[in-house]
């Protein structure tokens, strides 16, 4: 499996050489986009001057607010409502949809809820990533194995042990699973708040370098959203693997 | 009988249970956020009925359906491809998977750098929503065809075009929907925050212009529209992927 | 004097592994003749090869030394007509009812739509499936789609049919019954019948031959004739001889399963 994770390497620095090319010759222009060296070279000052800093943390912070409620509340909602049929009948249709529904709508009438300000860019991140914990939540505690309970009440775990040491571990790939979901919808939740109505953080540094034409700026920063986002996605997907693989799942 | 009312159960408590919701909010927020669920219906017949509002719902359904259509036959010849060649699956998958879970709308400067404002753009970013879970939802389909059905295809001498025909694709088609009716959703979003940034006209910029005139009524009416739509759509979709699965498999 | 159905000369067959490991030798040399319309059973320890062997027959393999032969000619690389294959997992095409998935195979042939639905309807009958041609797989239990794989391969009118194991998904009583059935379309095609298990007792109940194999790579080390009567049901398994065979198999095969299992008591 090595040489899959060289093969893949190899792509990807094929197509940044490519596009790379492309740029020097100019048939992708300097007003489009500069080339990705340029872009990592701004990137690299851009992180040593500290220019940004101060919006990189104030995204990061908002998205792991929004992330820490939605695993918190999510998994909560998720045990309450597991055995309540009809709750869940109810909510299945809700999440069938839920993503079809633009949720950045109600971002004014959260403004009016929550005043302006860091709230309602959180509790729209919230309203995205909080759905995916607990849809993967249900759908994991749904899995476990009768067998595997039936066994706990053998050995006389009383209903809170059989949640915490037989149910929650069983479930915890696909926990994990909403986890990385939620990550993502963090980012994009704050972000793309920040980019319609805010005046902070990095989705408005992005919509700001845009507006004024400033490549050097616009470019590096979304190269260091990707980045982050990719990252995260990448470590929480090894977390993942190894403890399916502990199971012999993968 | 109740049977029938069984399935209606649930999504009849879930409107119920969201209208109650919207009116309390309501009463709590008061007339500067939010109309009232009744307020808001009234308003929408209103504007509907009128000519205002069906260019922009022209504009939108024209980018949606190009967008859609991208998102469909991009996202399944990627799908196929990554699915029937292991060593091209084993490489970009993962690469699909990550590009999943960037905030596009970071993307989307770039987008309007190259296609400029307008259709275009729109088209694009909506597509670039749907076509990954479309991917990625065909890919695993057709890993999951059994074996022991490609076995039987052999058996009986299938060429590669019964074979694909025939077998592969009746037996990954669920999944394959599944893929598409959640890509379906995706790509509406997408279109939507397209026209938010890219365009004079249609629903999102519609949506944009009255978030900024703090237009309560315009807010409610379109917010109201696209909800009911979307979950509409989504809802039909969802019958149909429940339908091809319900034949297939012996649950419920 | 009976004819040669199948014959397998100095037949092996040898799996090239990327990577790990090289060659995996898999089976053989083995020589053996299948008699027109007899019921021969094969039984061995596993993977010693019994699944290859059947593929080899089929025709869905080619064998990497030897040649095998039905009806006279050659096979390789192509199921021959006249031989339908039942394999052990589920081979219901679930998009399709029953009747549609017995018909699956005659789509390629020039029959009528009349004779093709005569057919189906003839399928239907002997497996007992009538009731339920509009079913789909989802709803019929694990014997009852063994059923209709098996009934597929009926509407092929074959006169070889080999099954892989079919019964192995399935639990002993029902396996029994079903063992009652491949007797009847046995006796009803006129087929030569090839089943491979690895239940002793349901070879020495079906088979007229019962050819025991050896641990991989595997030969035939012992071949058994029971000297059943055409017209037999599973209760000849209340018959005195029946202990003697499955004892036969069970000598033959106890040492060849130890070596598979890499058991230190298989002695050398």
């Amino acid at each position: 499996m090595k040489h899959l994770a060289l093969l893949r390497l190899a792509v990807i620095v094929l197509a940044v050489a490519a596009v790379e090319v492309l740029c020097r010759k100019g048939v992708i222009d300097a007003f489009t986009m500069p080339a990705p060296s340029k872009i990592l070279a701004d990137l690299w000052s851009m992180l040593i001057s500290g220019k940004h800093n101060a919006a990189i943390a104030k995204t990061m912070s908002n998205a792991g607010v929004a992330l820490g409620i939605s695993i918190a509340c999510g998994i909560l909602i998720a045990v309450l409502v597991h055995r309540l049929l009809l709750v869940r009948e109810a909510l299945d249709p809700l999440f069938a949809t839920y993503y079809a529904v633009p949720v950045i709508a109600f971002y004014p009438l959260l403004i009016i809820l929550f005043g302006v300000g860091d709230a309602p860019k959180i509790a729209i991140a919230t309203m995205l990533s909080i759905i995916a914990v607990i849809v993967n939540t249900l759908n994991g505690l749904d899995r476990v194995p009768r067998v595997l309970l039936k066994t706990a009440r053998i050995v006389r775990m009383t209903h809170a042990e059989a949640a915490l040491r037989v149910t929650l571990p069983y479930a915890m790939p696909y926990v994990l699973t909403g986890v990385k979901f939620a990550v993502a919808y963090s980012l994009i939740g704050i972000i793309g708040s920040e980019f319609i109505m805010s005046s902070d953080g990095i989705g408005f540094e992005i919509a700001f370098a845009y507006n004024n034409f400033d490549n050097a700026t616009m470019y590096p920063l979304i190269v260091l959203v990707l980045i982050i986002s990719i990252g995260l996605n990448l470590v929480i997907s090894i977390w993942e693997r190894s403890m399916l693989g502990r199971r012999g799942l993968r | 009988m109740t049977a029938r009312w069984r399935i209606w159960r649930g999504p009849i408590l879930l409107v119920a249970g969201l209208l109650v919701a919207w009116q309390i909010l309501f009463v709590i927020a008061g007339e500067m956020a939010l109309r009232s669920p009744l307020q808001t219906v009234v308003l929408t017949v209103r504007l509907l009925s009128g000519p205002q509002l069906w260019p922009h719902i022209g504009e939108t359904m024209t980018a949606f359906a190009a967008a859609i259509f991208f998102s469909v036959t991009l996202g399944l010849a990627t799908g196929l491809t990554l699915g029937f060649s292991r060593l091209a699956g084993l490489i970009f998958e993962p690469m699909l998977v990550a590009v999943y879970s960037i905030p596009k709308l970071t993307l989307y400067p770039i987008l309007l750098l190259t296609f400029g404002l307008g259709m275009s753009a729109k088209v694009a970013f909506g597509a670039i929503h749907g076509i990954i879970p479309i991917s990625l939802f065909t890919i695993n389909a057709i890993r999951n065809i059994r074996p022991i059905l490609i076995k039987t295809g052999r058996v009986l001498n299938y060429s590669a075009l019964e074979m694909a025909w025939r077998i592969l694709i009746p037996a990954a088609l669920p999944e394959i929907f599944t893929g598409i009716r959640i890509g379906f959703a995706l790509t509406l979003i997408g279109t939507l925050l397209g026209e938010m940034f890219a365009s004079q006209r249609g629903l999102g910029n519609l949506l944009m212009r009255a978030m900024g005139l703090h237009n309560v009524d315009l807010i409610m009416v379109i917010t109201f529209i696209l909800t009911v739509v979307a979950a509409v759509a989504s809802g039909l979709l969802l019958a149909i992927d429940r339908g091809l699965r319900h034949r297939m498999s012996a649950q419920e | 004097m009976t004819d040669v159905h199948v014959s397998l000369r100095n037949v092996s067959k040898v799996f090239q592994r990327h990577g790990a490991g090289g060659a995996v030798h898999a089976l053989g040399p083995i020589d053996l003749d299948l008699r027109t319309g007899e019921f021969f059973a094969v039984v061995g320890p596993s993977g010693c090869g019994k699944s290859t062997l059947l593929e080899l027959i089929a025709g869905i393999t080619r064998p990497s030394e030897g040649e095998v032969a039905f009806e006279g000619k050659a096979i390789g690389g192509r199921v021959s007509d006249g031989i339908g294959v039942v394999f052990q997992e589920d081979a219901c095409f679930p998009w399709l009812d029953v009747a549609s998935n017995i018909a699956v195979g005659l789509r390629k042939t020039s029959m009528s739509r009349e004779e093709r639905a005569s057919r189906v309807d003839a399928a239907l009958e002997l497996m007992g499936l009538r009731d339920f041609r509009a079913s789909y797989p989802a709803q019929l239990s694990g014997g009852m789609r063994q059923r209709v794989c098996i009934a597929r391969t009926l509407v092929m009118a074959p006169r070889l049919i080999l099954l892989d194991e079919p019964f192995g998904a399935l639990d002993q009583q029902t396996r029994l019954l079903m063992g009652e059935e491949v007797l009847r379309v046995w006796r009803e095609t006129r087929a030569t019948i090839f089943l491979i298990t690895h239940a002793l007792d349901e070879a020495a109940m079906l088979a007229d031959r019962i050819g025991v194999m050896s641990a991989r790579p595997g030969t035939l080390i012992e071949t058994i004739e029971t000297g059943w009567p055409r017209d037999r049901d599973s209760r000849v398994v209340e018959r005195p001889e029946f202990g003697g065979i499955t004892a036969r198999l069970w000598k033959a095969l106890r040492q060849e399963s130890l070596k598979a299992i890499g058991h230190p008591k298989a002695s050398p």
